[in-house]
């Protein structure tokens, strides 16, 4: 039980994760297209400004998770996916440095290096974390001794790509809407287009990575089992759906917050397929790291959940008085600000 | 080169570029912060504009020291797979306390400090750079349990193959972990106040803005004197506790090769470690090691050799940066005693203005000495007495180990030389830019 409610808790995390930082990714990916000057180029950057620290932390709550919690899978996890996991670290140090640096010295030359990394820093980790967890939910040759036989380039199968297309989409989407949410006039109405325009190919690709996943991958089996849980595909499905009105209605924060609700689900559902395995082997089930051979002890398991019952509505509260504090359309005195990006 | 070389290099070169960039983040953060309550208090702006200008070079400062850091967490994992399963149930929970009570309570308010100048009133304004500096230092003291687990493993009992918590009270109350954050802590507090102060300097040489770097020098001054003292103070409480917790460091520190009572401390040493002894041993303060060691002139001091050679650590290097902490620390105190001396006619002492300027990246290089004693110093072991280095490695190809290594190297280089650069820039520009 006290596996389990990590194993949902692990899932929980990384969703979170891939809703508030998804949308700093998707807008990094988004601004050599969407910005036509530089002072829509720094608004881009300032629509992110206050939180995109706060939400990277996610991710390194959901890595220190997985290490705290099932400390195998986070062995096997992060040394199998070697060469993956260091060109996502490094493309996210890029980011971080572009956002302090850009602006430090005033040259073309230098704000265009720093825009190139911002862009190489958000659209390389969209593209890595969707290929990663679509490997996650097809299996990877782990071997009796937890070592992935697999190479970088292994990665790089059809599925694995079109998860990586789907998490660009759904992050680029998702960063559209909150550009919307931060911006007006020309580059809000540009935002709001842009997000109608990536709508249909979002839907094409996610019923695609549906449709390839019922063939490749096993992820199903669980749903079958307990089809009340397949009230998360169909909520995942409607919540894509109804993305589009909404949009075309003008309510931009909802479409912002539905946008969420899709990329939690699409993210449950992948979790709850693989249950009870946090990494499936794809050469033997028996290889596979679970949640029986992969947790840590209950002690700590225990503690751990203590920690985070406290601590993280704590952290969500201030997070959320932050995005009350900061959500408000992005004017010229915010960009004249001395400390704006 | 073995993947174990490479992944220890790799981490070394990740942890002490890291670690450019943690102290002054520590230390600053508090000292921005008293100049913020200043300003909440008094209503004097210069105090507000101190505040300001600082925060700048913090900012730049924690750009980098933020963004390496993740890939600390990750290397565990990339590099040392075998450690994370053998020991994860322990280490790993504190990263995981660390990320969640410290690591959000700071990025998310670090950011509200930057943005919210004309958002927040001064008082709020002020406690989010409290927050900030709370958080930092708390993320401070859970890595520093951490790394205290590996220094000298408490609390766990080998189960299921693995080591499995049986105490978390031991675990997070462990002397040594609690010895290492307060020094750590205080050596960084120190090199914070340096750095206010050699900055300070320069513009007092320039006669810039002097009213505002002459109080800027003051909150440099206190925090370099009073924690060049404090972190001497407690060196040796820590020596102690290294002394009866891990003998094979402690020789290896101060190049000490036959177990002897009342054992002398050699103001000269060469060491000779493939000769088990040393070249030149000269300048006996005795008993002193005795002392050091134990706080008693008659104590035993275990000698290498009577430490199995595969249990020993690299002496020469431990030595070295043993040596060079001690007396980077020496000459601090006497930086900062003499800059409290001369602080009301610092006008008159150009020369001194010039040398603080110059002190400036040596308590950098005193605080990764102090790390080379505390890492090398443990080797060959990864977890003090429990598991050895060798046997934590990542089951990944040499290839991949020389690649990333490469990569460090590269991108770290070219963002350190950044970075250095804008902080040096801005330190110039002054408090106007």
């Amino acid at each position: 039980m006290l596996e389990t409610t990590w194993f949902l808790l692990w899932g929980i995390l990384w969703a979170v994760y891939f809703i508030l930082d998804g949308f700093d990714l998707g807008i990094g990916t988004l601004a050599p297209f969407l910005a036509k000057d530089e002072t829509e180029k720094r608004t881009c950057l300032n629509a992110m400004g206050p939180f995109w620290d706060g939400n990277e932390v996610w991710l390194i709550t959901a890595g220190g998770v997985t290490f705290a919690a099932f400390p195998k899978a986070y062995a096997v996890m992060f040394s199998g996916l070697y060469s993956a996991l260091l060109l996502l670290l490094f493309a996210l140090i890029l980011r971080g440095v572009s956002f302090e640096f850009r602006n430090k010295v005033d040259s073309d030359g230098w704000r265009k290096v720093w825009d190139a990394c911002n862009f190489l820093g958000s659209f390389l980790p969209a593209l890595l974390l969707g290929v990663a967890f679509a490997n996650l939910f097809r299996g990877i040759p782990i071997n009796a001794q937890g070592v992935n036989e697999g190479g970088l380039f292994d990665l790089l199968n059809p599925y694995g790509l079109l998860g990586g297309v789907l998490f660009v989409l759904m992050f680029m989407e998702h960063g559209a809407l909150w550009l919307a949410v931060k911006t007006q006039g020309a580059l809000h109405d540009r935002a709001v287009r842009t997000a109608k325009g990536l709508w249909p190919f979002y839907v094409i690709v996610a019923v695609a990575f549906l449709a390839y996943t019922a063939v490749e991958t096993t992820l199903f089996a669980n749903f079958l089992n307990t089809p009340a849980l397949l009230s998360i595909v169909l909520l995942a499905v409607g919540s894509l759906l109804l993305l589009r009105p909404f949009i075309g209605s003008g309510k931009i924060l909802l479409s912002w917050a539905t946008s969420g609700v899709t990329i939690l689900c699409v993210t449950l559902f992948g979790v709850l397929g693989m249950y009870p395995a946090l990494l499936p082997s794809s050469l033997s089930p028996e290889f596979s790291i679970t949640i029986y051979n992969g947790a840590s002890s209950t002690l700590t398991l225990q503690i751990m959940l203590g920690v985070a019952l406290v601590f993280v509505p704590i952290v969500i509260i201030y997070q959320s008085w932050v995005y009350k504090t900061f959500g408000h359309k992005i004017t010229q005195e915010d960009l004249d600000y001395h400390h704006a990006y | 080169m073995d993947v174990l070389l490479l992944s220890r290099l790799q981490f070394a070169v990740a942890t002490f570029f890291h670690f450019i960039f943690v102290p002054l983040t520590l230390g600053l953060s508090v000292i921005i912060a008293l100049m913020e309550t200043k300003y909440v208090r008094t209503g004097d702006e210069t105090y507000k504009r101190m505040a300001k200008f600082w925060g700048k070079l913090f900012l730049i400062n924690f750009a980098l020291g933020v963004v390496t850091g993740i890939t600390l967490e990750f290397q565990f994992g990339t590099n040392w797979s075998r450690y994370s399963e053998y020991v994860g149930d322990i280490f790993g929970s504190l990263l995981a306390i660390e990320a969640s009570v410290a690591f959000f309570l700071e990025s998310t308010f670090l950011a509200v400090w930057v943005f919210g100048w004309d958002k927040l009133s001064p008082k709020a304004h002020a406690a989010a750079i409290w927050l900030v500096a709370i958080a930092s230092n708390l993320s401070a003291l859970w890595i520093l349990i951490a790394n205290g687990f590996m220094q000298h493993p408490v609390g766990y009992v080998i189960r299921n193959g693995r080591a499995e918590l049986e105490s978390f009270y031991d675990v997070v109350f462990n002397s040594f972990g609690l010895q290492e954050f307060l020094h750590t802590v205080s050596g960084s507090w120190m090199l914070a106040g340096f750095f206010v102060m050699g900055v300070s300097a320069w513009h007092i040489l320039r006669k810039n803005e002097l009213d505002f770097f002459n109080r800027s020098f003051r909150y440099g001054m206190a925090f370099a004197l009073i924690f060049s003292l404090f972190v001497a103070l407690q060196g040796h409480t820590h020596g102690n506790e290294v002394a009866a917790t891990q003998p094979a460091k402690l020789a290896a520190m101060e190049s000490h090769w036959e177990t002897r009572k009342g054992a002398p401390m050699y103001l000269l040493t060469v060491p000779n470690p493939s000769g088990e002894g040393n070249l030149i041993e000269t300048l006996p303060i005795p008993y002193m090691l005795s002392i050091l060691a134990f706080s008693d002139p008659n104590a035993e001091v275990v000698g290498l050799n009577d430490i199995p050679k595969d249990e020993r650590p690299p002496v020469a290097l431990t030595f070295l940066a043993f040596r060079a902490m001690v007396g980077l620390g020496t000459l601090f105190i006497v930086a900062a005693g003499l800059a409290w001396l001369w602080r009301n006619k610092l006008q008159e002492k150009p020369w001194f203005l010039k040398a603080l300027v110059w002190i400036i990246p040596l308590p950098y290089i005193a605080l990764d000495a102090g790390w080379t004693v505390a890492e090398v110093g443990r080797q060959p072991w990864i977890v003090y007495g429990m598991m050895k280095t060798a046997d934590a490695v990542s089951p990944i190809t040499t290839t991949q180990a020389g690649v990333s290594l490469f990569a460090f190297i590269a991108v770290y280089s070219l963002l350190g030389a950044v970075d250095i650069y804008l902080l040096r820039k801005y330190a110039t520009l002054g408090p106007e830019a």
